[in-house]
């Protein structure tokens, strides 16, 4: 039995008198203590997931499960589910104590408890002292604390965080992305998280659902979805990549750029995608037997940890990530492994 | 230089006090010591005295109030819940409705009077009873009274994060609380302002009222017409004296609500 279950969900708005299907058939299954995110560009459906979830929207069709149970029809109040939402929605005119202790008021616990509780998941937040303080004098990275604090304070099972940092300037986003990471494994709290930052989805996540159009296109580990995206939209969305378009004639041999390569992966199709990320591909000075292609760096850009080069052969401008720099103009070689080239079937609307 | 100097000075003296000549006069003339005629003789708080003492005027009060702070009540609440309506609505509707519902500001209160009036009759005779008098009075003075409560709380959403409601829910809140711990709060000072505007209007009103009371009533602006045309008595001034100077307050207390809001947005 799965924790939680999404099945078949599908969700259809009106938008000008016109039915428009938002998702189309989620099916999507999340294990205890696991870190989700739901990754996909605006408008993929991944906000609306997380609102069916907390109970903020009904499915057209499909049900939820939690724990076995089918919650599809529960109101969002009766849901061991809390939510940190996208700019925080705390209450404008309470403090913060009054804000953080909401909820357990209204569970109606006594006077001293909660006090003794505010206080805990204040220090969690690292916002010991603020209680009397109002939310409207705090900064946005505040702010986001006390939104996790007031949700964190009733020991959900499950936290839904809807693009929480997306507020925050770079520094602090990577600040609180750890911090996050943190509290999840420390109180062993299920935590679903909606981002369109897909280096955010990569360092805090345990499993990746990467969105588009109202589906899911892949679920996996970060470094899956990574190394081995399963289709073209994947394999940019998720990174640089460089992809190019080829032909295979049999298992373990792709051909593109009038060149035979060798790879690693069975025949998904005769006309195929190749991915190969950047830092993958090895610039030579010098062709090998196999694997190697010839070309002209056209490009040469310092980024501080390495350069980056476009290198261009026939049509076709790759773009290579080295610590090492060649001069622009110069003919060199580039090698790519067998386990570089991840080789998927050609994307129909592409 | 001087001479357009002066020439301004002397029209903002002469709109002054065209605007207010007629009002200091009657306070003055509240506090004359003669029955008839318009001749000063001398300082008293008789009149002011009599309108204490009047039974007439003790239920003009009574009724005056009791008209108001129900009406505006009722009004606080109803128009409340129609700008949350309004709000919510989507874009299209909510124009036309808004528009609706804010028209009745508009509208000549002879036309409102009027035809709550024929609607009163048509009710009765419908329903086959009914008599015009304080319940007449005071559902025109709710009617009347909700637009400018609309208008008071509608532009509190503005500010508003629209997620504020589902946070409570989600914080485990049954919708009802959660409505009257996270939305009411925040739409307070304009249903206060909305409040006290329909209080005023309400004390203000003489022409719905005069076309949907019945025999008998009377709130402070009827019994001040009927007053009237009995002859002018010095009791007139006194209570309209008494009347313009409480309006006056509220609106002092409406406008420096506004003024405090505007500085706290500053902020």
């Amino acid at each position: 039995m799965e924790f939680i279950e999404l099945k078949n969900i599908e969700k259809n708005f009106y938008v000008n008198k016109q039915e428009r299907q938002i998702l189309k058939g989620i099916n999507l299954s999340i294990k205890e203590n696991e870190f989700l995110t739901l990754l996909g560009p605006s408008g993929s459906g991944k906000t609306t997931t997380l609102r069916i979830i907390g109970g903020f929207e009904t499915a057209s069709k499909g049900q939820v499960f939690f724990n076995g149970l089918d919650i599809g029809k529960t109101p969002p109040h009766k849901r061991a589910i809390n939510t940190v939402f996208q700019n925080y929605a705390l209450f404008p005119h309470m403090n913060v104590y009054d804000n953080v202790a909401y909820g357990l008021k209204i569970k109606k616990f006594s006077k001293s408890a909660i006090k003794d509780r505010v206080e805990k998941t204040l220090s969690l937040v690292n916002l010991s002292g603020f209680d009397k303080r109002s939310v409207k004098s705090l900064s946005g990275g505040q702010q986001q604390r006390i939104a996790i604090a007031r949700a964190l304070i009733n020991e959900p099972k499950v936290l839904l965080l809807d693009e929480p940092l997306g507020a925050l300037d770079l520094k602090l986003r990577k600040e609180m992305q750890i911090e996050l990471k943190n509290m999840q494994k420390n109180l062993g709290i299920t935590f679903i998280y909606v981002t369109h930052d897909q280096e955010e989805a990569l360092t805090m996540s345990d499993q990746i659902a990467v969105m588009n159009d109202g589906e899911i296109l892949q679920k996996g580990t970060s470094e899956n979805i990574y190394n081995e995206p399963k289709n073209a939209f994947i394999a940019s969305f998720i990174g640089t990549s460089n992809i190019i378009t080829g032909t295979m004639e049999r298992d373990r041999k792709v051909t593109f750029l009038k060149t035979d390569f060798e790879c690693v992966d069975p025949m998904p199709g005769s006309v195929v995608q190749i991915v190969v990320r950047p830092e993958d591909i090895e610039i030579e000075q010098t062709p090998r037997d196999r694997n190697s292609l010839k070309g002209e760096v056209i490009e040469v850009i310092f980024f501080g940890v390495n350069y980056e080069m476009k290198v261009k052969t026939g049509d076709f401008i790759w773009k290579i990530h080295s610590t090492k720099s060649y001069e622009r103009g110069q003919f060199v070689y580039l090698f790519m492994a067998t386990e570089a080239l991840h080789v998927m079937e050609m994307e129909r609307s592409l | 230089m001087k001479l357009t100097k002066w020439l301004s000075l002397s029209y903002l003296i002469l709109m002054i006090s065209f605007l207010y000549a007629p009002i200091v006069i009657l306070i003055i003339f509240s506090f004359n010591d003669q029955e008839f005629g318009t001749i000063w003789n001398g300082f008293t708080l008789r009149w002011y005295q009599a309108v204490f003492n009047d039974r007439q005027v003790a239920d003009a009060v009574r009724n005056t109030l009791s008209i108001g702070i129900i009406a505006a009540t009722t009004a606080s609440i109803m128009g409340t819940l129609a700008a949350i309506g309004i709000n919510n609505m989507r874009k299209g509707t909510k124009k036309v409705v808004l528009s609706l519902s804010s028209l009745p500001v508009a509208t000549p209160d002879i036309v409102i009077g009027v035809s709550l009036m024929i609607l009163y009759v048509a009710f009765f005779r419908l329903v086959g009873a009914g008599s015009f008098g304080f319940g007449t009075l005071l559902v025109s003075h709710i009617a009347f009274s909700i637009p400018y409560v609309i208008l008071a709380v509608l532009p509190r959403f503005k500010n508003m994060n629209p997620f504020i409601y589902e946070a409570a829910l989600d914080l485990g809140a049954v919708p009802f609380k959660a409505f009257f711990t996270a939305i009411v709060p925040q739409l307070m000072p304009g249903i206060v302002t909305g409040f006290l505007l329909a209080f005023t209007m309400s004390i203000d009103d003489f022409m719905v009222s005069f076309f949907t009371t019945g025999s008998g009533v009377s709130n402070l602006s009827l019994l001040i017409f009927s007053m009237t045309r009995r002859g002018v008595n010095p009791m007139v001034n006194a209570l309209s004296t008494i009347m313009f100077l409480s309006v006056l307050i509220l609106l002092f207390i409406i406008n420096l609500r506004d003024s405090q809001k505007l500085k706290s947005r500053g902020e």
